[in-house]
């Protein structure tokens, strides 16, 4: 009991921890679903060479573990020239990262629109980006939301991965609580407890925009 | 209608300027030819029938008058201008060129093809905003009275979800008249309806009709046809065998492939 009283008396910490992941997993959602749609435009392309660099790029992000990813990047990144804090550094790769999983989702559902839909938005003269925003994405999307949420939990684990570049997220001031006080069943309880209030508000949110999308689908 | 009068209706039909004109139409799918060589005028106000069995390629046909299906060979012209490809043939157009042409032919599915994100209204307004450009004042108001005129002024707010099949498909009709298209091609229509409600979609086709609508249908609906249609044209094995007005095409078929056509049809519905 002595343990959860000192994790309580260094809430602090867990706290600044935990509201650096929601921020990071607040960037990280916005940034890969706009990633995520900008990708499946040249995967779905009629063309041979952006659907070779859509697949190329989707499949090594896929291939790789965000562990290692998140390393990379953080090395990589300066020798490029590209300064970014660690911080910076963990949101990208959850960008990066995530927004080819998004991607996959969102082909998968367009590729699964009935063909009349999109024919029907030619038949009517639109074209190109006018098109794409207006007729094929918001079907798409809809249709995408349960399995965006399940990435989106994705990313909210993923984050965890990020204490590895040091940036000071949910899992490192943990791991500092409990390296400083030795207390490693208290205060990984205590962040376990915060990422899964986290999931559970994800699910929840997704399971309304869910039910808002059903009667547009 | 006496045998003369038909001849004299076809005759001023004929006379009226031709709204859509395919030449010398050629389509396959890979090594299955499946139009071969088409050539057919659709006159204004006229209501032109495709009938054939499945696969005769009348809805391919169909589709190549907007270009949905790119032709192997010949050429589409609307009200004399080319289409899809560029005058003399070959090269296609640019993807804007053919847009605009295409807002000048309203569509109608088989399977409906509402846009399911949009409530009704949207449905009938979105392409005459975002397409045509009109204000949404402009649009609402047009297609408001679109919608009464299909009976469906009650269910502007609700999604295509919520509606039966024969209220899609009046959606669906009311969409392609709010680009005050030249023509309307119809691709089967009522072909994915249950039959009770086959009756109130070709209700609202016979009212375009009267109204003086140019319209291509591919329908297996033979009393639409035999009563509304001013020409039939009767396809098989991507060729037209028998093109005419319904009259003579229903009593006094002039190819053996017609009758047998017409005999099964008659067997199969008694």
């Amino acid at each position: 009991m002595n343990e959860f009283a000192l994790v309580w008396e260094h809430r602090d910490m867990i706290l600044i921890g935990f509201q650096n992941t929601l921020l990071i997993v607040v960037l990280g959602t916005v940034g890969s679903l706009v990633l995520g749609v900008l990708l499946t435009i040249p995967l779905m392309s009629r063309r041979r060479g952006p659907a070779l660099i859509g697949t190329i790029y989707v499949d090594a992000m896929r291939c790789v573990p965000f562990l290692l990813f998140a390393y990379l990047l953080y090395f990589a990144l300066p020798s490029l020239g590209l300064d970014f804090d660690n911080w910076w550094t963990g949101v990208v790769a959850l960008i990066l990262y995530n927004g080819a999983y998004m991607a996959e989702l969102f082909r998968g559902a367009w590729a699964n629109l009935p063909k009349e839909l999109i024919e029907a938005g030619q038949a009517y003269g639109f074209t190109g980006w006018v098109l794409l925003r207006r007729i094929i994405l918001p079907p798409v999307i809809f249709a995408a939301i349960p399995l965006v949420g399940n990435q989106l939990i994705q990313i909210v684990k993923d984050s965890a991965f990020l204490t590895i570049i040091a940036v000071a997220e949910l899992t490192h001031e943990a791991t500092s609580l409990q390296t400083t006080y030795f207390v490693p069943f208290a205060s990984f309880l205590a962040v376990v407890f915060l990422y899964w209030l986290t999931c559970l508000s994800i699910e929840s949110t997704v399971g309304y925009a869910n039910r808002l999308a059903e009667v547009r689908r | 209608m006496t045998d003369d009068q038909t001849t004299m209706s076809q005759l001023a039909v004929q006379q009226r300027p031709v709204i859509l004109e395919v030449s010398g139409l050629s389509k396959s799918f890979g090594a299955n030819p499946v139009l071969r060589d088409i050539s057919l005028k659709i006159h204004k106000a006229e209501t032109v029938c495709l009938l054939g069995p499945s696969g005769s390629g009348k809805s391919t046909l169909l589709r190549c008058m907007n270009w949905l299906e790119q032709p192997d060979g010949g050429t589409v012209f609307l009200a004399g201008q080319p289409l899809g490809a560029r005058p003399g043939g070959g090269l296609r157009m640019r993807d804007k060129e053919l847009a605009a042409m295409r807002t000048r032919i309203g569509m109608v599915f088989q399977h409906f093809a509402l846009w399911p994100h949009m409530s009704v209204l949207q449905n009938v307004m979105e392409a005459p905003v975002h397409v045509l450009k009109q204000t949404k004042d402009e649009a609402r108001a047009t297609a408001v009275s679109l919608l009464q005129r299909v009976g469906l002024a009650g269910k502007m707010d609700s999604f295509p979800a919520r509606l039966s099949g024969g209220q899609k498909q009046r959606v669906a009709i009311a969409r392609a008249l709010a680009m005050k298209p030249e023509v309307i091609l119809f691709d089967e229509p009522t072909s994915s309806l249950d039959p009770e409600l086959v009756g109130e979609v070709l209700a609202v086709m016979q009212d375009l009709v009267r109204e003086g609508m140019t319209m291509v249908v591919v329908t297996h609906e033979m009393g639409f046809a035999r009563d509304v249609a001013s020409r039939v044209v009767f396809m098989d094995g991507g060729h037209i065998v028998e093109s005419g007005p319904p009259d003579q095409f229903f009593e006094a078929p002039q190819t053996e492939r017609a009758r047998q056509f017409l005999m099964r049809y008659a067997a199969r519905n008694n």
